[in-house]
């Protein structure tokens, strides 16, 4: 089953078990509402943005474990970015993740790079992603729900 | 029914059984493929899948149309087939068996078509235990007449709480719509005592047979309903045929639920008139070689020993409950006392999304998610659940495996 612990490593199963910043956000500049309908994984992300800087983001919700990982671990990659960074690295995950030949290099993502192996689930990228465009969505633009659809 | 029949001894041949399906015998992730998925769609045997290909390799032409040999042996094939339904559920007359696409479809036409007779306030009971087909239908009806909808809610058990029945008939209740075998839960209801509940009340019954035909001797005349609706692909046929049973009076006072070929007798400008029972409401080319694909699986299944087919699954259903209580953290969703062979489950700490990756990973094919069942998820307060649902060709070590794998996925996951 190597397969299977390449998919659910370590680090991924420590943030399932231990999410961190999974908390409200009373003072939060944007929260949004990320949804898939497919498996119900139902998440709210907050952030508090000042000066094109992500200086707080958290997150509540319920999900699978590859949801719940790629959360928060996307809370500890993006705090104290500017906006500019969180958005390359929207794009970098979306691409390591949804590409047929991703042109990002895993191991330039640091933690994040264990998420690669969800590329070999299409079945799963979703659960990966959802938190992701959810970022996405608050950084850049009005709207108070997205989902996977 | 399934409970009566699990202390029976009937012998079972499965393995003979498994080689008149091909698809089961594939490696899926290095290991036998054990199909747990049944409830979603069952697989095929060996002589449907021969009659598709001679249908379009031989016969391929247009039904009731057309006066040459191919026209004549399709046609004829696929009124056979509509035969071979009505014997297979005890319908009186071939004019009550309608050609659908599924039982989706099915419910959409009575929605629809007997919709067309509903006025504001009437009102249609539901229950709380139905599949997304058997209320969003409804819930349309409703925005377009402003109907009344009325829940006969669940119990803890997963069974419907008759007790509440009566209380919600009114005199402006038009139709009791109920599933006859839960697909979330496996729960078989009775519904001998639904339906003489709504006789009282001289309120027509639609029953969702989806989950039971592939389980349960169906007899509508027996069961005394007036609308009964199944899907094809459940039932060992090809996917995008299934049937409506209506009763030859209920579908008489029924206006057409589309138009076009098929369903007319003759047309001008200024007026149509329609075509008899059932082709008034089969408009457009039918779905020919499905049809003729269902009749064949009908006729497969009426070959097997039935009573010892539905015995090995009563078998499958009790040790698959028993394993899985004994799994670690993992909760049975849906316990009733007579159920068809599939037991939905949830485990602490493991999402049923990454069991169902896990489990497939074993080479097990199990669904995991909220079963277009959302209100019966919402009652039990599950996001979704995994749910492993057998026929008469899965195998004692099939579910031998699916508990390792439980034992398993929690040790990695929890």
């Amino acid at each position: 089953m190597n397969e299977m612990s390449d998919l659910y490593q370590e680090l991924i199963l420590d943030h399932k078990r231990h999410p961190r910043n999974f908390r409200e956000m009373p003072d939060a500049t944007r929260a949004v509402d990320g949804h898939n309908p497919l498996c119900g994984d139902q998440l709210r992300l907050f952030v508090k943005v000042s000066d094109r800087r992500v200086e707080d983001v958290s997150f509540v919700g319920v999900g699978c474990a590859i949801s719940m990982a790629s959360a928060s671990m996307l809370t500890e990659a993006v705090k104290g970015k500017t906006v500019e960074e969180a958005e390359r690295l929207f794009a970098d995950m979306h691409d390591l993740l949804t590409s047929a030949h991703p042109r990002t290099d895993p191991a330039a993502l640091g933690n994040l790079g264990v998420l690669a192996g969800v590329h070999e689930y299409p079945m799963r990228v979703k659960c990966a992603t959802l938190s992701w465009h959810t970022l996405d969505t608050a950084l850049n633009t009005e709207e108070d729900s997205v989902t996977t659809e | 029914m399934s409970a009566i029949l699990s202390t029976a001894t009937a012998p079972w041949d499965v393995e003979r059984v498994r080689r008149d399906f091909p698809i089961l015998d594939q490696q899926v992730h290095g290991y036998p493929l054990a199909y747990l998925d049944n409830a979603a769609t069952t697989q095929k045997p060996r002589v449907v899948l021969d009659t598709l290909e001679h249908y379009y390799r031989h016969d391929n032409a247009n039904v009731h149309r057309g006066v040459h040999l191919l026209a004549e042996r399709a046609t004829g094939d696929f009124e056979a087939a509509r035969e071979s339904v009505r014997r297979f559920i005890n319908a009186r007359s071939t004019r009550e068996i309608v050609f659908v696409r599924g039982t989706t479809e099915a419910i959409n036409l009575v929605a629809s078509s007997f919709g067309q007779g509903l006025r504001e306030g009437d009102e249609v009971i539901l229950t709380a235990m139905e599949h997304h087909a058997n209320i969003v239908p409804w819930q349309l009806l409703r925005e377009r007449t402003g109907i009344v909808l009325r829940v006969l809610p669940i119990t803890p058990a997963g069974e419907l709480d008759l007790d509440a029945l009566p209380g919600l008939f009114s005199t402006r209740t038009r139709l009791l719509a109920v599933t006859h075998a839960s697909n979330a839960l496996g729960t078989i209801n009775p519904i001998t005592d639904i339906v003489s509940v709504a006789r009282e009340h001289e309120v027509p019954v639609l029953l969702d047979g989806a989950q039971a035909v592939p389980h349960l001797r169906v007899d509508v005349q027996a069961l005394d309903c007036d609308f009964y609706a199944f899907s094809g692909h459940k039932l060992f046929g090809p996917t995008g045929i299934g049937v409506l049973y209506g009763r030859e009076s209920m579908l008489e006072a029924m206006p057409p639920y589309q138009g076009g070929g098929e369903m007319i007798r003759t047309v001008s400008f200024e007026k149509t008139t329609f075509a008899g029972l059932p082709h008034r409401f089969e408009a457009g080319t039918p779905d020919i070689a499905g049809a003729i694909g269902l009749g064949r699986a009908i006729e497969y299944l009426e070959g097997l020993d039935w009573e010892a087919a539905m015995a090995h699954e009563a078998r499958l259903l009790d040790h698959a409950t028993q394993s899985l209580e004994e799994v670690p953290g993992l909760r049975i969703i849906g316990q009733a006392r007579d159920k068809v062979a599939l037991v939905s489950f949830v485990m602490d700490d493991v999402h049923p999304h990454d069991m169902g990756t896990i489990l497939d990973h074993r080479g097990l094919a199990v669904r995991a998610g909220h079963h277009c069942a959302m209100p019966v998820m919402t009652y039990f307060r599950v996001p979704a659940t995994s749910r492993a649902s057998m026929a008469f060709y899965n195998t004692f070590e099939e579910i031998d495996r699916l508990a390792d794998a439980l034992r398993y996925a929690r040790e990695l996951l929890a």
